[in-house]
């Protein structure tokens, strides 16, 4: 199923009695493997660019690189830079912003820019009996009603099947630049990336790789990130020597290897990613031991591999989430690939999705157990 | 303002009430005095007046969930009240309601530089938020014009922003996770000092739902260092259109500056007769505040002049020292005050597309002679914040209605450019009624959904937001099930 307008898409919901397995350009893996494909690649375009406003707006099936491709155009950009997984997936396809949004994919400038949730400004979606519904709209500041745009994000579809999302771009940046401590432990390199997110430098990233280094990322006018960049060597004078790399491809080459994990691509075992916060970050890495891992947002964020059918879960014993990421079919069958909720969480969110899809028909069972009046 | 008639069941169990509040209450938590409760009858928004049947001041999370759990089992409608400065009538009582004031649970419950959050209890006002942690050096970003007596109560339940918000984001991109009672009285813990929900968003829905979802105890606050400094300039031009084209020309350059702030000529002249912050009297006037090192200043400032002097201006003025700095934020802070001081006004919130602003001050100046009522714009220009501020006369008949009905063609013309009815101070009643021209019924359908999750029987914050006519068949079947 591939329909090409939001009257297609709603009319094939109104009718469907089966559940469907909902697909942007696949490359996230986040569909699952039982139902029909309802594919929403057909749902194409940029409908409003205004580079003035910094908004855009785009039907959900639209490419995330044509997207990006019109933005570079105004030398403009998505700020909160969203993965490309395909490789570490191993997905083929190509990644859209109904994807991206539906998933809430944010890279490392989450912690300075923000979430793709913060960057979404409106939705069209249809929901689970094949109404059209709309949230929000196209301006940068909007209090109008419920936020039903942020409920949508990170919701992978479970609530409505997303037809058009508006975004907030920002300005592209003048220049980038890396610094690089390396040798630090886990203690110390989470202390490093604390140090210099807590100062006025404006640190756009900070990565920590187990095996290699800390990394940092100033952008902005060349002036500006020259000069914080050498205030910010002065702050984290006591973790050691800094390396500054201000080679703009290879700064672009670091990120989007970090951005994308592409560290673990054709590794072995389980994929996870997990959130916690930043300082809780050394502890759970001692703890669980993992063969490889990668720190992001300053700590807050920790790509890890483990043995496969490992439950991170139940060895973890901070506050957080960990979301299974890949897996064989054998352990994504016996273990949910999103964190189990406290109860009244868990009830909340089952209620709710009861509402917007009252006979579960989208993606049924990936977030949370199905509810049980599904036909 | 139609208003759902009060419970009469609710009304003649009064004495019950008291007496079973006051068994989970401290005496002085409990108000039923008529004289004390009129202290909550209205907030902000004081064309709409309401005495509550009650009041309650709890001090812990603890003492809220009793509070609710009461008021649940006795269908008591409740309306949560943080410091009582919503322009948009989010507090004002229903004949049959409880006051909730969160306003002594005010405590610092953890500052964490390490993971860059601050926990607080929620009737802690915004200001002393950032003065908790402004020693050393950091703040939190959200700045609501009302900073200084508003709660963090109020800042989530309507998503509050503030002048800075173009660079630091409004309340939502600021709030990390929230410890809510239920209406039923259980207490949730949502999100926390890490970051995105690992499941569906509930904090995001939460955040903006007008206090109707739940009641919000604790917050986990992002905080920031603060800046090395800032620096504003003043740029006046002799045309509101040329303004507009400027504030874009400034995005696209690629300088995001923390503010960008407009004022029309009618705002210019009383302001300045108000303040004399020594403002030059033409058509329009921005204030753009830019922030980092001096030299950083230096250099976006250098961009904005260049890209000003393409649309010459009729004056730029750059702050050469931290007193000049004042008095060009003297006159943009002191507005409403003057506004106030020469007529009551009606302060509107629309946002609109940047690109549409010429059209839209265009379109309000025409309303402003077909009403008869004058008008001065004085807003947030770089997200299209407007905040248009009509005249009128309390004490002359009729000039309320007036007013208002201006206010709503105002309103419509900000949605048929593309934007909409409120950017940061919350639907409330205020706005309620025109909730249609925005939303579809299968719109407003889903977010009531929601409503219908969080509280079903309705109790919560009633009669704001959804338009009567949208949610009674919702209401009804509540009390149905009763």
């Amino acid at each position: 199923m591939k329909p090409t307008s939001e009257l297609e898409l709603a009319e094939l919901i109104a009718d469907a009695k089966t559940p469907l397995q909902i697909k942007g350009g696949g490359t996230r893996l986040m569909g699952l493997p039982d139902g029909n494909v309802l594919d929403t690649s057909g749902l194409c375009g940029i409908t409003l660019y205004e580079p003035g406003a910094l908004t855009l707006v785009a039907q959900a099936g639209t490419p995330i690189a044509e997207i990006e491709t019109a933005l570079a155009a105004e030398n403009q950009r998505l700020a909160f830079e969203p993965a490309d997984l395909r490789d570490v997936l191993g997905t083929s396809g190509t990644s859209t912003l109904g994807g991206v949004a539906a998933s809430n994919a944010s890279g490392p400038r989450r912690i300075s820019a923000g979430a793709c949730r913060d960057f979404m400004l409106g939705v069209r979606f249809v929901d689970g009996l094949g109404d059209v519904v709309k949230n929000g709209g196209r301006v940068m500041k909007n209090v109008t009603g419920y936020d039903l745009v942020k409920l949508m994000s990170g919701a992978h579809g479970t609530l409505g099947v997303l037809s058009e999302v508006s975004i907030k771009v920002l300005p592209s940046v003048e220049m980038q630049l890396c610094l690089r401590i390396k040798g630090l432990d886990p203690l110390r390199a989470v202390a490093a990336m604390s140090a210099a997110l807590g100062s006025p430098f404006e640190v756009s990233g900070a990565a920590y790789d187990v095996n290699g280094a800390v990394s940092l990322r100033l952008e902005g006018f060349e002036a500006s990130v020259r000069y914080r960049a050498a205030q910010l060597v002065g702050v984290l004078a006591e973790f050691g020597p800094i390396e500054a790399l201000d080679d703009q491809d290879l700064c672009t080459q670091i990120w989007c290897d970090i951005r994308d994990a592409r560290r673990f691509k054709n590794t072995q075992g389980d994929l996870w990613r997990i959130s916690v916060k930043p300082s809780d970050a050394p502890d759970l890495l001692s703890v669980l031991n993992p063969s490889q891992a990668q720190l992001d947002w300053g700590g807050g964020l920790i790509w890890l591999t483990m043995p496969s059918g490992t439950d991170v879960r139940a060895k973890m014993t901070v506050a957080g989430h960990a979301t299974l990421m890949r897996a064989s079919a054998d352990t994504f069958s016996t273990r949910a690939r999103f964190h189990p909720e406290p109860a009244p969480i868990t009830k909340l969110s089952a209620d709710l999705r009861a509402r917007f899809d009252p006979i579960a028909l989208l993606n049924p069972g990936l977030m949370g157990a199905c509810h049980e009046d599904r036909i | 303002m139609d208003m759902p008639s009060p419970d009469p069941i609710v009304l003649s169990r009064k004495a019950e009430l008291v007496s079973r509040l006051l068994q989970v209450l401290p005496s002085d938590a409990v108000i039923e005095d008529e004289m004390e409760t009129r202290a909550y009858e209205c907030d902000a928004l004081t064309a709409y007046k309401c005495p509550p049947l009650l009041a309650v001041l709890p001090r812990s999370t603890e003492e809220v969930s009793a509070i609710l759990r009461i008021c649940h089992e006795m269908n008591v409608p409740v309306v949560p009240r943080g410091s009582g400065t919503s322009l948009a009538g989010g507090a004002l009582p229903t004949a049959d309601c409880v006051i909730l004031g969160v306003a002594r649970m005010n405590d610092v419950l953890d500052t964490d530089y390490a993971n860059r959050v601050i926990r607080v209890q929620t009737g802690r006002t915004n200001l002393s938020v950032s003065g908790a942690v402004e020693e050393d050096g950091f703040f939190y970003a959200p700045d609501p014009s009302s900073q200084l007596a508003c709660a963090i109560a109020g800042n989530i339940a309507m998503n509050s922003g503030g002048a800075h918000c173009l660079k630091y984001g409004v309340t939502t991109n600021n709030l990390m996770g929230v410890t809510m009672v239920m209406m039923d009285g259980e207490v949730v813990e949502i999100g926390g000092a890490h970051l995105d929900s690992g499941g569906l968003d509930l904090l995001g829905v939460i955040c903006g739902s007008e206090g109707q979802l739940g009641v919000v105890t604790e917050a986990t606050l992002r905080i920031l260092h603060k800046p090395e400094g800032a620096r504003p300039v003043l740029v006046g031009f002799d045309s509101n259109e040329v303004a507009g084209a400027c504030v874009s020309d400034i995005i696209k350059a690629g300088v995001l500056p923390v503010a960008i702030e407009f004022m029309d000529r009618r705002v210019i002249e009383v302001v300045e007769n108000y303040a004399q912050a020594g403002y030059p009297l033409c058509e329009a006037l921005l204030i753009i505040e830019v922030e980092g090192s001096e030299p950083e200043i230096d250099a976006q400032l250098k961009l904005i002049r260049e890209i000003a002097e393409r649309h010459n201006p009729v004056e730029f003025r750059e702050a050469r020292d931290s007193d000049e700095a004042s008095r060009i934020w003297l006159g943009r802070k002191s507005a409403f005050g003057a506004m106030g001081q020469i007529n009551d006004y009606m302060c509107l919130d629309g946002t609109i597309p940047v690109s549409s602003l010429p059209m839209v001050l265009r379109r309000i100046n025409e309303l402003s002679e077909e009403f008869g009522l004058d008008v001065g714009n004085v807003f947030h220009a770089g997200d299209g914040n407007m905040h248009p501020l009509i005249l009128f006369d309390a004490n002359k008949e009729g000039d309320l209605e007036l007013c208002e009905a201006m206010g709503a063609e105002i309103l419509k013309l900000c949605v048929e450019a593309g934007g909409c009815l409120t950017g940061e101070h919350g639907v409330g009643i205020e706005k309620r009624d025109l909730m249609h021209v925005q939303y579809a019924p299968a719109d407003l359908n889903a977010q009531m959904a929601v409503k219908d999750v969080f509280d079903p029987k309705w109790l919560l914050n009633p009669a704001k937001v959804f338009p009567l006519d949208a949610s009674d068949t919702r209401r009804a079947l509540q009390v149905a099930a009763e």
